[in-house]
């Protein structure tokens, strides 16, 4: 297998959120496959620049795999055809020479288009200060292991704390909804000792926000879960659904 | 009051009206396929007419059938809103999108498999519930289901659409669950073995009748 492919790249190009948006068609020669998706994107850019051309814009951070930042929705799936991987971490060995490869940003009301590839991920943030934390008292550090946390517990927990909040659940589900991120979320606190003062109060805060940012409604597709690169599972989904019926009932 | 808007406004709220509607569907139909497994008593429809007497003879089912309607229209109005607000959600779509990679067909078509049952639904009240129960005909209903089943495009019809109706229990069945909170990582799979299990019953238990008739093992 030759070490190089040639690439036809059909990218959304979008000045601003205002604009309107339309795919630019890019050749790129002589790509390393062992490049990560986000270098080959690095390497056009360069050529792009060098021809005096205006680089493509793409959010990206760590480029390990935990920032959730680069949000590409690479030949009709989130993140690109691997399973488990953020766009980073897929490289250029999972495509083929001569491919065509079509790479738009997330798309839903939830996540404007700022500019190219780069969406407004804003609304998780809003969801996460309508509830996603715990209260404590200032002072000097608690001991370690002060409040015990049965391991099956600790361990579902951090399953549910596993998601970086890429948008990765919103970008591939059919409905545009947030529900495994908000389950995620919802269900890391809930399921530790630390949670349970705000939890009833959690749930309902979070959905709220979560359906006034305007996302969708969870079909039970399973597509978030598949495509997810923690793989947080729909069970959390579950979890969400049933805290926020028990919130219901305890409250009134 | 304020309280049950409280609960049925957001869109989990509603998710579980879908749930518990549908839930009360599927127990309609086992109460339907009980009904019409009576045939397989083969004694020229006896045991099947004493049943649809005694079904509109009772009071209470006379009261059931009112919540049964209410149930199919909540189902219907509730799913049409939730589309809606689904599609609002993604205002531009992909160029691309490969669905069949992370999600089933039947899964992401509860709006059309569910459209095709509601058409049945119609031809299917029309022939045979709405000329009892609004048009005061008191003629034998076996009569009737041997007449229907004799037309082979209406049998073709009638297997095809619990066929799509198999496909949509065997998503929406365990799903409800799912939206009920009535699952976790170690149920799930179970859950979604019962749904199919109980899609597969439905399925040929209604499809079986008319192929019955079709072979003459039923007359």
């Amino acid at each position: 297998m030759s070490d190089t492919i040639n690439l036809t790249l059909k990218i959304w190009r979008q000045k601003d959120a205002s604009s309107p948006g339309k795919f630019e068609t890019f050749k790129l020669d002589g790509v390393s496959t062992h490049m990560s998706f986000l270098e080959m994107m690095d390497v056009l850019n360069e050529k792009l620049i060098k021809e005096n051309k205006e680089p493509i814009a793409f959010d990206h951070d760590c480029r390990e795999g935990i920032c959730g930042m680069c949000s590409m929705y690479i030949n009709g799936r989130a993140h690109g055809p691997l399973k488990g991987t953020t766009t980073c971490q897929l490289h250029m060995r999972h495509f083929h020479d001569g491919q065509t490869i079509t790479i738009e940003p997330w798309r839903a009301k939830g996540f404007p288009v700022i500019k190219d590839l780069v969406v407004d991920r804003n609304a998780f943030e809003i969801i996460m200060q309508a509830g996603g934390f715990v209260s404590v008292n200032t002072g000097s550090p608690a001991d370690a292991n002060a409040i015990l946390i049965p391991n099956p517990i600790a361990e579902e927990a951090m399953d549910g704390a596993a998601c970086i909040g890429c948008g990765a659940c919103v970008a591939t589900c059919k409905n545009a909804s947030a529900m495994l991120f908000v389950s995620a979320k919802v269900s890391q606190l809930a399921l530790l000792p630390q949670g349970q003062v705000e939890r009833a109060e959690r749930v309902m805060n979070m959905v709220k926000a979560m359906d006034e940012a305007g996302f969708g409604n969870c079909t039970n597709t399973g597509a978030c879960e598949a495509e997810c690169p923690k793989e947080v599972s729909v069970s959390h989904i579950a979890r969400l659904n049933r805290e926020y019926l028990m919130a219901n009932l305890k409250n009134r | 009051m304020s309280s049950i808007t409280k609960i049925f406004s957001p869109t989990i709220g509603r998710k579980v009206l879908m749930a518990l509607t549908g839930l009360f569907l599927c127990v309609f139909l086992c109460e339907h396929l009980y009904g019409n497994l009576l045939l397989y008593y083969n004694d020229h429809g006896h045991q099947f007419e004493l049943y649809t007497h005694i079904l509109t003879r009772t009071l209470l089912i006379r009261i059931v059938e009112y919540v049964l309607f209410g149930s199919f229209i909540i189902h219907m109005i509730d799913a049409l809103m939730l589309t809606i607000n689904n599609k609002k959600a993604r205002p531009i779509g992909y160029a691309m999108q490969k669905s069949s990679e992370n999600s089933s067909w039947y899964s992401r078509n509860m709006g059309l498999t569910g459209s095709i049952i509601l058409f049945f639904l119609i031809v299917h009240l029309r022939t045979f519930f709405f000329p009892h129960r609004f048009l005061g005909d008191t003629g034998s209903m076996f009569a009737e289901v041997v007449e229907a089943f004799k037309n082979p495009l209406y049998s073709g019809f009638y297997i095809l659409s619990v066929i799509i109706l198999g496909l949509h229990l065997n998503h929406g069945a365990q799903s409800a669950f799912h939206t009920l909170g009535l699952s976790n990582k170690s149920y799930a799979p179970i859950i979604k073995l019962c749904g199919t299990v109980f899609a597969l019953i439905i399925t040929l238990g209604f499809a079986s009748v008319p192929v019955a008739f079709y072979f003459e093992f039923l007359k």
